[in-house]
């Protein structure tokens, strides 16, 4: 080869090489940008860690599919969560928390595995009280206990703690993350405007990003 | 005018869009009917409640992102890989992919008004973006393509619904009419791009097998989304070459069967290395083609 055409074919590699190693480093990058779990949208159960889940998930609504109850959504391009994978609002439709975890056995990858010990291993998210104020229960309006009846396991995850305030006695719904799937259904039935209990992400719930790890609670 | 029916000038086309439509049909029967015959999507699906289909691609964007060697997806992968080994790689393209329906009005579209090849990026582009995404999904740990695969997007629109996905398959649309004839698909798309890899040692193939026949009309050229895989076929350097389309680039979506007035062309396997002749394969020889209905008159190629 001529030291012109060498010259060449190395312009062209470099140029080659350039421009690809430019697209990916603009791929990769947006694409991690563009991910996103908000806490109001959770993952079925099983779900790996949202980072892993997000390289785990195909994307192909199997799970969505499988649920019996029609909870799961995949995502749109505007919905705010990752493009394309599966999610459920715990305000509009809980997680009915089958024994037998159809959205987790229909998953073609380990991006949801069925929890060795059964559903009431699931980590979907923790439920906090995160408006004590509004709480019927708590601030008196009335005896509600709506998200206590409501869980599924209930005085194990959800018990009504009886408190004094001053003269007044009342019952704090009170989760115990022990037992808590995250599976949303105190959220749905919180009689309140604003649900004043709600399922948070683990970390967010927890006020430690690395608290709980998801894939050693799933 | 042709002298051949519209049914027949048309024939390969219908039988794609059929196919098309009814994939689409085979994964809505489940949720609009409660008859499931293809369940999930065209990432990943099962058939028939028992086999499971993976998209090699996706897939493959999984494994370089550390995830998805689970039997499911592997063994689903594996089989549709399989499948469009024999079937011709970019048979996807032509015969399964729902965008197809969209670059196809668009190019459609570009024909009808005239509007010539427009802008026209090196076709060598897409294997560049294929490259760029399998890198970046081994650095970022994520299917980077499927963050804006406006194909998967499209199927699953349709299958679960849209949100704002409309806009990209627009933009799609819009590029390949008003940018770039058959800009998305023939340069940019690394899921073609891919299945073009796989088209390299697929089984069927088309065939020049009556080039000797060819009258240059062009047509062929002017249809294929992809006309530079015909040349090396039909207008070979030495008449010994092999009349077989080989370039992975060919989508085997018959469009140059449909078109071409002197049947040049036919399906068959990459292996057919000498045009075909003899008694086995007379229906290609001129003298079945002049027939009594065809020698009404002298051809007309003033189409």
């Amino acid at each position: 080869m001529s030291t012109a055409g060498r010259r060449q074919f190395i312009g062209q590699c470099v140029g080659l090489l350039g421009s690809g190693g430019i697209m990916a480093a603009l791929l990769a990058t947006a694409t991690r940008l563009a991910e996103a779990l908000p806490a109001w949208a959770l993952r079925p159960p099983g779900a790996l860690p949202e980072d892993d889940f997000s390289a785990a998930c195909l994307r192909c609504g199997l799970c969505v599919r499988a649920c019996p109850f029609d909870i799961l959504h995949l995502a749109h391009i505007d919905d705010g969560v990752t493009l394309g994978t599966p999610y459920f609002v715990a305000r509009q439709r809980a997680c009915e928390m089958c024994v037998d975890i159809p959205c987790a056995v229909s998953c073609p990858t380990d991006a949801l595995t069925v929890p060795k010990a059964g559903i009431g291993a699931a980590r979907m998210g923790l439920a906090r009280m995160t408006g004590p104020d509004t709480c019927y229960s708590i601030n008196g309006t009335a005896q509600c206990g709506a998200c206590y009846l409501a869980c599924p396991i209930k005085d194990a995850a959800i018990t009504m703690a009886p408190r004094r305030a001053g003269a007044r006695l009342y019952f704090e719904p009170t989760v115990n993350a022990a037992h808590c799937t995250g599976c949303g259904k105190c959220e749905q039935a919180c009689v309140t405007r604003e649900a004043s209990i709600k399922v948070l992400p683990i970390g967010l719930a927890r006020h430690d990003r690395h608290g709980v790890s998801r894939r050693g609670a799933g | 005018m042709p002298r051949r029916g519209w049914l027949v000038r048309h024939r390969w086309l219908l039988l794609r869009r059929l196919a098309q439509l009814g994939l689409l049909a085979a994964f809505l029967a489940g949720p609009w009917f409660g008859v499931w015959i293809l369940s999930g999507d065209l990432a990943s699906s099962v058939l028939f409640d028992t086999l499971p289909l993976t998209d090699p691609l996706v897939l493959l964007q999984a494994l370089v992102a550390g995830h998805g060697a689970q039997w499911a997806a592997l063994s689903g992968g594996a089989l549709v890989l399989l499948a469009y080994t024999v079937l011709g790689g970019r048979s996807y393209c032509a015969w399964v992919c729902p965008l197809s329906l969209v670059t196809d009005l668009a190019a459609g579209l570009r024909r009808w008004i005239g509007l010539g090849r427009g802008w026209q990026i090196r076709r060598q582009t897409r294997r560049l973006v294929l490259a760029a995404v399998l890198v970046a999904s081994a650095a970022s740990g994520t299917l980077v393509w499927e963050w804006i695969n406006p194909i998967t997007m499209l199927q699953r629109g349709i299958l679960f619904g849209m949100g704002a996905g409309w806009a990209l398959i627009l933009a799609v649309f819009v590029f390949d009419l008003a940018v770039s004839a058959h800009g998305w698909c023939g340069h940019l798309c690394p899921v073609g791009a891919f299945y073009g890899l796989v088209g390299r040692v697929a089984r069927v193939r088309v065939n020049a097998a009556a080039r000797t026949h060819c009258t240059d009309c062009g047509d062929c050229f002017r249809i294929c989304p992809e006309p530079q895989v015909i040349a090396p076929a039909l207008k070979p350097a030495s008449p010994d070459a092999s009349p077989v389309i080989l370039d992975g680039d060919c989508l085997n979506c018959g469009r140059c069967l449909d078109v071409c007035e002197e049947d040049v062309f036919t399906f068959g396997t990459r292996h057919a290395t000498v045009p075909l002749r003899g008694p086995g394969n007379d229906h290609h020889a001129r003298d079945t083609l002049r027939s009594p209905v065809l020698d009404q008159g002298p051809p007309d190629h003033d189409r």
